[in-house]
């Protein structure tokens, strides 16, 4: 194919992700050095007090916003290097911490908070949707041909439904008055409280992750499946392999390519976990590292968004994301060198 | 397929992959299955502590609202029929109606057939002659329902509003991303040039940023996006805050890296014969992709449609971060459900209004299963 074609072919599409998602990633770099606030001045107001025959008038100074011929707020922007990192990290606050080993007074600083769960998370779920996945494959493959559509059909339920409704879903099963709440309560005769403690609601947010993922990597583990060599399958049989030597050893392999991407699917959806925290309403108690940008970027009470800070948050995101990551992409790109 | 006799499987095998599917089956569907058994409850039932009176619904049923055996008997006629249309005919129906250049078209049409049509049966034709032979017979109710709440959700509170408005954001998304990506995917899979590989690597690297990255990124520029770009446009300057238009191609560019990986994949499947030989009968390369290679390619193409139409269908970041309250789409929408749930009512209005968010989703996967199922196998899977 000649450049002309193919880059006429392609530029519409590159030129969507350069202006929509490589532009704003540069404005965002740029934006979490800089501040932009009101700008402040000094004000001298007199105050009088209405007394009898004299008032008593005193002139003070208090620091106000600055506002221009039409009353609006002047804003200025300043350079303000890392700062609104420190903002949003606090290091000074992290290195006490630290060397105090104080892990309660650690987590109260949002970021690390946000940070801690959000890997924590993405890494107890990887290995379970990966593995719910593979069985639910090798389970359907097993069935009699007719039962696998509705068997299919249900399982990807989970998958399809809108992910903040459906881990509403799950809440409205295990609030106070859920109906799973007040089965185990009938079961084990305690007061269970499922939204109470960070604990029980991170185990609600990483169950309703494997619950809503794993039918993604089981469609994929499935059609892999219908193309896995028969014969060499019976050839390992007849070299006397066990069921599970041959699942081990000729099929796994086989699926070697799709489980690497599926994990890494599951590593840059886990990561940027979101849906849970606003289904489950669990902001707080627990948050993760993109419920901390997106916080930042809702108006507060007084209708303001911190971008900035937003910004410096998500570019520690982003890093983050990038160190995941580079184990897996140093394996595609040797992969896709191979093949061209 | 006959199974050859050495792989058959003992017994105690096949037992333990049947119990767990059945136990994965239940986990899969019932928090689904529960939420629409408690959103055409009175509040009383949806919340009772008992299961079986959230079941049944005994409050709901003494306050006048429940089904007969007929009712029950037409309900489930009508949920088989649609599933039985749209698994078994809408695939056959597809295929004699619509020529093959618009295939992807025709799905559409039909899927949105399909729903009109249950939506009409379910709610406007059959229930007044229900109610007719019922009174006429004189059959007791025996079974709580009632779409009280569903009324509520979509007449008082304009849900229809958020209904049209999710439409016009996924179907847009859905149709750009494909025409974008279909053009980027085939040229990516043609060429094997060292442009192409980076091209895919930092597709791969857009694809895992976090979407509140990017939003931060457009915010601000959205808001003073009149301002911005006055000096270019003059008075036409429009704030993209808030624009459906603005969010479509905000949504199309994060849901490119995945579209062109995909496509990519599926174009690899398709010998490049295909295209030489219709290269060589004097195509150019936009006509051996338009008339030779698009036809043979709508399986792939309908997989990547289903999964773009689920990113801009189920986003809520994006969505609620960039769309102000006139534009706003179902899932933020809820949003404000949840805001308002101080009463039970209300609670159940919210439950309600999510379920008909799922409604939609239920009968795609209906409709597309097969095509998401073989489209994977035949495609995506092997590049």
């Amino acid at each position: 194919m000649k450049f002309k074609t193919f880059a006429a072919f392609v530029a519409p599409s590159v030129l969507m992700m350069l202006i929509f998602i490589a532009v704003p990633l540069l404005l965002v770099f740029g934006e979490s050095f800089y501040r932009t606030s009101p700008l402040m001045e000094v004000v001298e107001f007199e105050s009088c007090t209405p007394g009898f025959g004299t008032q008593t008038c005193k002139t003070d100074t208090k620091i106000a916003p600055a506002l221009d011929a039409s009353r609006r707020m002047i804003l200025q922007t300043e350079f303000v290097g890392f700062e609104n990192y420190a903002d949003v990290v606090e290091p000074q606050k992290f290195w006490t911490d630290v060397k105090a080993l104080d892990w309660a007074q650690l987590m109260d600083i949002d970021f690390w908070r946000a940070l801690r769960f959000t890997l924590t998370f993405t890494f107890i779920t990887l290995p379970l949707v990966l593995g719910l996945g593979l069985a639910l494959a090798l389970a359907v493959n097993n069935l009699t041909r007719s039962l696998r559509g509705p068997v299919i059909f249900i399982t990807l339920l989970p998958f399809i439904i809108t992910p903040v409704i459906g881990a509403l879903s799950i809440r409205w099963l295990f609030v106070g008055e859920g109906i799973l709440t007040r089965a185990m309560e009938a079961w084990s005769g305690t007061d269970i409280a499922m939204f109470a403690q960070s604990w029980t609601i991170e185990l609600l947010m990483m169950f309703y992750r494997v619950w809503s993922s794993a039918p993604f990597a089981f469609v994929i583990f499935y059609a892999g499946l219908q193309g896995v060599n028969q014969d060499a399958v019976e050839a390992a049989m007849i070299d006397g392999a066990s069921r599970w030597q041959r699942l081990r050893f000729v099929v796994i392999p086989y699926l070697m390519p799709l489980i690497v991407f599926v994990a890494l699917i599951h590593l840059m959806d886990a990561y940027r976990v979101f849906d849970e925290v606003v289904g489950l309403r669990t902001q707080g108690h627990v948050i993760s590292l993109q419920y901390l940008t997106y916080d930042f970027l809702m108006p507060d009470d007084a209708g303001n968004r911190s971008v900035s800070r937003a910004a410096a948050s998500s570019m520690l995101t982003m890093i983050g994301i990038v160190i995941l990551l580079v184990p897996m992409l140093r394996r595609t790109w040797a992969d896709q060198k191979g093949r061209a | 397929m006959a199974v050859s006799r050495a792989l058959r499987q003992p017994l105690s095998l096949r037992l333990t992959s049947a119990a767990f599917l059945t136990l994965w089956c239940l986990i899969a569907a019932f928090p689904i299955f529960w939420i629409t058994v408690m959103s055409v409850k009175l509040p009383l039932d949806a919340f009772a502590s008992s299961p079986w009176e959230v079941l049944f619904g005994p409050a709901t049923l003494a306050a006048g609202k429940g089904l007969t055996l007929l009712d029950i008997a037409a309900s489930l006629g009508l949920l088989w029929a649609t599933a039985w249309v749209a698994m078994c005919r809408v695939p056959l129906w597809v295929a004699a109606f619509t020529p093959p250049n618009v295939i992807a078209l025709g799905w559409l049409v039909a899927a949105a057939m399909l729903g009109l049509g249950f939506v009409l049966m379910g709610f406007v034709i059959l229930p007044p002659i229900l109610n007719w032979i019922n009174s006429a017979l004189g059959l007791p109710a025996i079974l709580g329902l009632t779409t009280e709440h569903y009324r509520a959700v979509w007449v008082e509170n304009a849900f229809w509003h958020n209904f049209l408005n999710s439409m016009k954001v996924t179907l847009g998304v859905t149709a750009i991303s494909l025409t974008v990506g279909t053009f980027a995917g085939y040229a990516l899979a043609r060429s094997g040039s060292k442009l192409a590989f980076w091209i895919l690597i930092v597709a791969l690297i857009f694809r895992a940023l976090p979407h509140s990255v990017l939003v931060t990124g457009y915010l601000p520029l959205f808001i003073n996006s009149a301002e911005i770009l006055r000096p270019f446009l003059g008075d036409a300057a429009p704030t993209l805050y808030g624009q459906p238009l603005a969010v479509i191609a905000v949504l199309v560019a994060i849901n490119q890296p995945f579209t062109i990986w995909m496509l990519r994949s599926f174009f690899h499947n398709i010998p490049a014969d295909l295209d030489e030989a219709a290269r060589v009968d004097g195509c150019t390369h936009f006509q051996a992709f338009r008339w030779v290679i698009m036809p043979v390619m709508w399986p792939g193409v309908i997989t990547t449609g289903l999964f773009s139409f689920l990113l801009g269908y189920n986003d809520f970041l994006v969505t609620s971060l960039l769309l102000d309250a006139s534009n706003q789409t179902m899932v933020p929408a809820i949003a404000g459900f949840f805001n308002r749930e101080t009463t039970m009512t209300d609670q159940v209005e919210a439950i309600a209004a999510a379920v008909s968010i799922t409604a939609p989703l239920f009968l795609l996967v209906m409709v597309f299963q097969r095509q998401i199922v073989s489209g994977l196998t035949a495609g995506a899977v092997k590049g």
